[in-house]
């Protein structure tokens, strides 16, 4: 691909201090914003740009920018969402360590734009080493002067508040994650009233994935014209992907959006191809929310076009044949892979991280968790295939936040494209004990307790 | 005032009303049932999913459908809003699929439950249950807990509709108990062992949907469709002093706060009318209490059936029956 645009400098050593950074065209976005840009003007730009939400969504930024209520007379907040714990999803992460005055950098630009004077970042708490970073990096730009009163000599001052999590997935949800930075317990509130007008301590709030606000730092300095010249058709730019699983050289890698998965998959500029020449077999795109895929369908669509990064083309065919790009947690699977216990592994943690509050979600979850815990073990009947894809139905759509979606969609999409493997368990409960326990002694029953309260079933 | 069309039945109400509410202006079938939602706690409902429905035009300046079925509880009314309740296969779908949910885990000992009888979640089953269970599994068991000297919590029934926790939160003085863990073995539970001990904690087990949190004054001792609940009074120095008091024979065997058709108590009482008054003397009696005709509490007695109204084709009068001894 061409030039990177948000790991520009990811290479130069000492990047992480802001001498070097300043010194290699750093902060200069704040600078260009603040002085010589109206808040509404870098709004219009970040909508020229046509950035979309990098957190799984895919919602356009702007227009979620716009629909801030600027009439109330309440203080306004911008929260970072930095609770970034999805399997298969480490771009976040990559980026706060490696570049965290990036991220500094967009949050200014952002807060100016959004006439915020308070700004949160949600951490997740397992980043326990990247809250230093981002501290040291918030002391710094405070020192600097980029924080604080009256930044640069204008009227805009602004303050940038660390705020780690507590290990929970949930909390990356937006509003579970401003109940958790109120302090509250994290569970997702009910929508409507979404947080633009009632958010963080009931004031307008947007919350934004890292990705999507360390973007708006190159958007102002290239344009927002420039920046939608990348990528292709309505998803503009670039995009972090994740990429982990049987592959040659996992790691993040920035891509314009557009590039061939298959591309992406063998190119020896990307993931340079399936391990020990092995084969492709499925690949889930997004992070482990999203339906899988089977090779065939990965790379080339039902219509046999050219399977392409970006939202859209990985959404072609819907849920029959299509998937999602999500946060860019791009899992790959080989020819080895048990998609039974893939899912089984899915599934466990989805039951662990769910929060409880709604029925479908709280029983769903547990219920599909002990059906798959059968299957793979030996014990599963035919109807279990069937139970399962009707306990998802049942749990999609019905909850109150996306977290029931997440937790069906990997289970619905596993049935569907690899039934014979489900089958196959079903068929063939001794073999599949083998291949399971090996020579050990089996398990009868399900004993999993839950991690967290020790709490267990008899 | 808008207009919403619930089931092909138009009604006027508030603007900011929800389709729950709105519903029950209609009343009847047309109502969803509601497990979390209490209309006198502010911040309750959303959570069960039971009162799901389709909105099969948003209003009348945006006829689309909404794309997800929504909670009626939280969802507030717009002008030419049409919903399908009863009358749409989804939601009845989806509700026998919530009360698989909420029952898979449930431990069904309703043969020694304290609120079988009064208990939503079997009138829920009873409309929308299946007649099997698919679930093979081992049910969730928690250990049983006295939380204060009164109320004694079965975490095993509970379908974590929240009530007691906004009861708590609101009506009292300090927040004495809350929910542990999550997921699936999220717990309502005391802090660190600390018994609830204020004056109207004996509400919990009023908002309580199922037998979850029941009267230790009462447990065992007899079922309520043995008992005659009477309207009493008395002079209460902390609340209303409205009750319900349930008699066997000359014996109060227990207090209540006086619940409408919804299952929603009118006013709160306080656990001195509540667990300390069960004496006749202390009480002022008002009459029996109404009870739905279909409850299992008014099985066997109080309501003398209305009689219908008699057309004679032949020679075309209308025989007015006597309702007036009831």
């Amino acid at each position: 691909m061409g030039k990177p645009v948000l790991l520009e400098h990811i290479r130069i050593p000492g990047i992480r201090q802001f001498g070097v950074y300043r010194s290699h065209g750093g902060y200069r976005p704040v600078e260009k914003a603040l002085l010589e840009m109206s808040p509404t003007e870098v709004g219009q730009e970040v909508t020229r740009s046509g950035l979309r939400g990098r957190g799984g969504a895919g919602f356009p930024t702007g227009l979620k920018w716009s629909f801030l209520n600027r009439k109330s007379d309440k203080p306004r907040y911008l929260v970072c969402n930095a609770d970034e714990s999805e399997p298969g999803t480490f771009k976040d992460r990559y980026l706060m360590e490696h570049l965290p005055h990036r991220l500094v950098e967009g949050l200014i630009v952002s807060s100016y734009a959004l006439g915020v004077n308070t700004c949160y970042i949600y951490i997740r708490g397992e980043f326990k080493y990247l809250v230093r970073i981002l501290e040291h990096a918030i002391r710094e730009a405070k020192e600097n002067g980029f924080l604080g009163e009256r930044i640069l000599g204008t009227d805009f001052s602004l303050e940038i508040h660390l705020h780690p999590g507590a290990g929970a997935y949930i909390c990356g949800e937006e509003t579970a994650l401003l109940e958790s930075l109120e302090g509250k317990r994290g569970n997702p509130r009910i929508k409507p009233p979404y947080p633009a007008y009632k958010g963080l301590y009931d004031c307008p709030t947007v919350v934004n994935n890292v990705e999507t606000l360390a973007a708006v730092g190159p958007i102002i300095n290239m344009g927002g014209e420039a920046y939608a010249g990348l990528g292709k058709g309505k998803s503009t730019g670039t995009k972090l992907i994740s990429a982990c699983g049987h592959i040659n050289r996992p790691g993040v890698y920035e891509i314009e959006m557009g590039l061939p998965v298959e591309e992406f998959i063998f190119s020896d500029e990307y993931c340079n191809g399936i391990r020990s020449g092995r084969h492709l077999k499925a690949v889930i795109p997004g992070g482990s929310s999203v339906p899988v895929l089977p090779a065939d369908l990965i790379l080339r669509t039902a219509k046999n076009e050219k399977r392409l990064l970006t939202y859209e083309s990985l959404e072609e065919g819907g849920f029959d044949s299509g998937s999602m790009l999500g946060s860019g947690g791009f899992i790959v699977y080989d020819e080895t892979a048990c998609m039974v216990r893939n899912t089984l592994n899915l599934t466990r943690f989805y039951r662990h991280e769910s929060c409880g509050q709604c029925s479908p979600c709280r029983e769903g979850t547990g219920w599909m968790e002990k059906v798959l815990w059968r299957i793979e073990h030996g014990e599963g009947r035919w109807k279990d295939i069937d139970l399962l894809v009707n306990i998802a139905r049942h749990i999609e759509g019905n909850t109150i936040c996306p977290f029931g979606d997440a937790a069906a969609w990997p289970v619905a999409s596993a049935i569907r494209h690899f039934r014979e493997e489900f089958e196959y368990h079903v068929e063939y409960p001794d073999e599949v004990r083998v291949i399971t326990h090996g020579n050990l002694v089996r398990e009868t029953r399900f004993t999993g307790g839950h991690p967290v309260s020790g709490i267990r079933f008899r | 005032m808008v207009k919403v069309t619930i089931d092909n039945i138009q009604v006027e109400v508030e603007e900011g009303t929800t389709i729950l509410q709105a519903a029950r202006k209609i009343g009847g079938s047309v109502v969803p049932p509601a497990m979390c939602y209490y209309s006198s706690l502010a911040g309750s409902g959303g959570k069960c999913r039971t009162c799901l429905v389709k909105v099969a035009h948003s209003s009348a300046r945006d006829p689309r459908p909404m794309p997800k079925l929504v909670a009626s509880c939280c969802t507030p009314v717009q002008e030419g809003m049409v919903v399908l309740n009863q009358t749409s296969h989804e939601v009845v779908e989806a509700r026998k699929a919530i009360v698989e949910f909420l029952l898979i885990n449930h431990p069904l000992d309703c043969p020694v439950c304290d609120q079988a009888g009064e208990c939503d979640l079997q009138d829920l089953s009873f409309g929308y249950g299946l007649e099997e269970t698919r679930y093979e599994e081992d049910r969730r068991e928690f250990p049983e807990i006295d939380i204060g000297p009164f109320i004694k919590l079965h975490m095993n029934r509970c379908i974590l509709c929240y009530r007691c926790v906004y009861l708590c939160e609101q009506l009292t003085e300090k927040r004495e108990h809350g929910v542990l863990y999550r997921g699936d073995t999220s717990e309502i539970s005391t802090f660190i062992r600390q018994s609830i001990d204020n004056e109207f904690s004996g509400n919990v087990i009023d908002v309580c949907p199922v037998g979850a949190l029941t009267d230790r004054t009462f447990r065992f001792k007899s079922r309520v469709w043995f008992l005659k609940p009477m309207d009493v009074h008395r002079e209460c120095p902390a609340c209303s002093g409205k009750a319900v008091a349930w008699m066997f024979g000359e014996e109060i065997q227990r207090i209540t706060g006086r619940k409408d058709r919804y299952g929603e108590v009118e006013e709160f009482i306080c656990n001195e009318c509540r667990f300390e008054k069960k004496s006749r003397a202390d009480w002022v009696f008002e009459g029996p209490r109404k009870i739905k005709r279909q409850s299992v509490i008014s099985a066997n007695h109080y309501e003398k059936m209305k009689k219908p109204s008699i057309i004679n084709p032949i020679e075309g009068t209308i025989e007015q029956s006597d309702n007036s001894e009831t």
